[in-house]
């Protein structure tokens, strides 16, 4: 009984020892060298994982950054400009300040909007949707209402409201991560500039149909009639295929557009109410 | 006992209640609506503009590139239009729009009802002809015939099997031709024998059709001894290439291979038709069988029809879309596609309108899945529906590429048979493109 007991320790505190050796050995032939700065660079990033600076997620984020030494075209769209600057203080590089951006849903074939012609009784997917048909509305450019989009949402910033059946944003949350962009099989969803006190003006609407078609089909539909673009004093508008498209680094806000557009196709949102200038335009909700 | 493919399958009801309506012309439409993307591979490009005159016939899209085909118009009249038009889908296609005016033929066409028997082509001019009759499989997946009959170098056919199964509920188009136009397609498949250079050719029909094979056995006794008819066990999906392939001659088509590579080929019963017109008559492919049918409908219908009629048109003759009907399909209830715009016009392969009612088509709310295995047991691939399924749902594609997803030929199987009405096939046929679009982005090695 005490020699097994004995035997047992004696054995098993040998093999022990042994396999250290080894395993020291090993963990010294086979060690990499890997800059202790990639572990600091990855304490400052938010941890999210989402994807949405192109790399596979933070870790190969920071790899990434410290491999190259510099932070030119790498940018965390969660963590924005106040992780960016953390990064850069201790990577020991400049970083130029990004203008936060958010998601755009453009689309308003809400269901007064736009009148469904078709019904779907199968899976509630839009990637499946769109491969079996183009929409059960009228517009094929339109929003599907499967909510891919609010699935592959981490912060739970999109949602479909179920009066609507459009996919709403709420700039609190959003990231800019562009999660849900690669998500939407329309490309419906856009990132653009936050905006000043985030006040946007953008074109809600994605079909390139001729007029008289995506009007039969939306009352909301860009026609295409080109009134914004000749209005817009500084050229940020341009028509093509159909649809306006505003370019949000050139649009100053002026919001002579939507005052212009005959179907209300031009959304400007977090402005206050214009108290008697414009009655005839509605502020649109704030959660676009 | 009947032979059958050996590997899952199911037993959907045969429901081929128009199996009795001889095929009847349909009149021709005021306006066609001739899509120049009906087939697999690269759209025709159109040849003619607005305003020409065009008659039926005559050459109105060129095939553009090696998989792809001619169309023809179907009609005389003057070309309304070439511009995009809605598919079944509602997405815009190509298509070159006709206003009907009287109904002259190219002139180079054998109108007469008489049978040729006699083939003076050589195997080469046979293959051109039928290039350039613009004829596809009109089995569902309208592969360019002329593409399918040139085996790449190093693949030989030994056999050439004429695919009559039908195995999809409610369809009659196949087997009206196969008992109203016996020897017309078993001419068909003797040319294509000719032009593939094989000596051994099979039909394969299923045990629903008695009258079919009766007169198949009665001419092949006679005269087409080179061809068997081989009467097959009903069982769904017996009309997929590969398990007729299995069913008809025991052979395996390896994963990820052809027909070919087990060194068959494998033509529809429309097509072996098509392709005696092409041939015998120098008719291009412009018209073809389609059944009308539904419970819900007052009369069944097997129609000649040209291709370009829209269906609209079609239910209008039938007597209109029946206040019951809740979903059109076009093709088999099993794996035909949903009409989602009724304006859409018929393409060559369109093989059927079928109507259903609500409670034949509402699904069933979604259980979960318990593992009882039936979809497995279904697959006729041999594949696991279930597991596949759940790996793409969660977007794992080196799993699915592992799990042989790509094999999948999307029959519905797993689907019908699943006690849990679980989409199976939505979710697998997602991920199967998804799969096969980053094996193709690989580098060759």
């Amino acid at each position: 009984m005490g020699t097994t007991f004995i035997f047992t320790v004696v054995i098993l505190s040998v093999l022990g020892l042994l396999l250290a050796v080894i395993l020291f050995l090993v963990a010294k032939k086979f060690n990499v060298e890997e800059d202790p700065l990639i572990d600091v660079v990855e304490a400052t990033m938010p941890g999210a994982n989402c994807g949405g600076c192109g790399f596979a997620g933070c870790r190969a984020f920071a790899e990434a950054c410290v491999k190259s030494r510099s932070l030119e075209g790498k940018f965390c769209p969660v963590g924005g400009n106040a992780v960016m600057q953390k990064v850069a203080a201790v990577m020991g590089v400049q970083v130029e300040e990004k203008v936060p951006m958010v998601a755009v849903v453009r689309c308003n074939g809400t269901c007064r909007n736009r009148v469904r012609v078709n019904e779907y009784d199968g899976s509630v997917s839009c990637r499946i949707m769109s491969s079996l048909y183009a929409g059960d509305t009228g517009c094929r450019f339109g929003c599907l209402g499967g909510g891919d989009c609010e699935k592959a949402c981490q912060f739970g910033a999109i949602r479909i409201n179920p009066e609507t059946l459009l996919p709403e944003v709420d700039e609190e949350k959003c990231t800019a991560c562009g999660a849900c962009v690669r998500a939407c099989p329309k490309g419906i969803i856009e990132l653009r500039n936050k905006g000043p006190k985030s006040r946007r003006v953008y074109v809600s609407c994605m079909s390139q149909d001729k007029g008289a078609v995506a009007r039969k089909a939306c009352s909301a539909a860009c026609i295409g009639c080109r009134k914004c673009e000749k209005t817009c004093p500084f050229g940020a508008i341009t028509v093509e295929n159909n649809l306006a498209y505003i370019d949000f680094n050139k649009c100053k806000l002026c919001r002579k557009c939507v005052a212009e557009c005959p179907t209300g196709a031009i959304h400007a949102v977090n402005f206050p109410p214009k108290p008697a200038a414009a009655p005839a335009e509605e502020p649109k909700t704030d959660k676009q | 006992m009947r032979r059958t493919f050996s590997m899952g399958g199911v037993h959907p009801h045969d429901c081929k209640i128009s199996a009795d309506s001889a095929i009847e012309t349909f009149p021709l439409p005021q306006r066609m609506y001739i899509s120049m993307s009906q087939h697999l591979g690269a759209p025709a490009k159109p040849l003619v503009q607005k305003g020409d005159k065009v008659r039926a016939g005559q050459l109105i899209g060129a095939s553009a590139g090696f998989i792809s085909a001619n169309i023809h118009s179907s009609v005389s009249g003057t070309v309304a239009a070439v511009e995009p038009y809605a598919d079944l889908a509602g997405n815009p296609v190509m298509h070159v729009i006709i206003d009907v005016e009287g109904d002259e033929w190219e002139e180079s066409i054998d109108r007469t009802p008489d049978i040729v028997r006699e083939i003076t082509l050589s195997p080469a001019e046979i293959i051109k002809r039928i290039a350039d009759c613009g004829v596809v499989g009109l089995g569902g997946a309208s592969f360019p015939t002329h593409v399918k009959l040139s085996p790449p170098p190093g693949k030989k056919a030994e056999c050439l099997i004429i695919n009559g199964a039908e195995c999809e509920p409610y369809l009659t188009s196949d087997y009206r031709l196969m008992v109203e136009h016996t020897e017309e397609v078993l001419l068909g498949a003797r040319i294509m024998m000719r032009a593939l250079g094989v000596t051994k050719g099979y039909i394969g029909i299923e045990d629903n059709k008695p009258e079919a094979i009766k007169k198949m056995r009665e001419l092949t006794a006679s005269s087409y001894s080179e061809i068997r008819v081989v009467p097959l066990r009903k069982k769904y999906p017996q009309g997929g290439e590969k398990q007729l392939i299995d069913a008809v001659t025991g052979r395996r088509v390896p994963s990820m291979g052809l027909p070919i590579d087990a060194g068959v080929v494998v033509q529809n019963v429309g097509t072996s038709f098509a392709v005696y017109e092409a041939v015998q008559k120098n008719k291009p492919l412009f018209d073809g069988v389609m059944t009308v049918t539904g419970e819900c409908l007052d009369s069944q219908h097997n129609f000649l029809l040209r291709v370009g009629t829209p269906f609209e048109k079609i239910l209008e003759t039938v007597g209109g879309v029946p206040q019951k009907t809740a979903k059109i399909i076009s093709g088999g209830p099993m794996m035909g596609k949903a009409v989602a715009n009724l304006s859409a016009a018929s393409v060559k392969s369109t093989s059927s309108l079928l109507l259903l009612t609500e409670k034949q088509t509402r699904r069933r709310e979604e259980g979960e899945c318990i593992r009882c295995g039936k979809c497995v047991q279904a697959c006729p691939m041999g594949l696991e529906p279930y597991l596949l399924n759940k790996l793409a749902r969660a977007s794992r594609m080196e799993e699915l590429e592992h799990s042989k997803v790509y094999d999948c030929i999307e029959c519905g199987c797993c689907m019908f048979t699943c006690p849990a009405n679980i989409p199976l096939l939505d979710y697998i046929r997602t991920a199967k493109a998804d799969v096969m679009r980053i094996m193709r982005s690989r580098p060759k090695k």
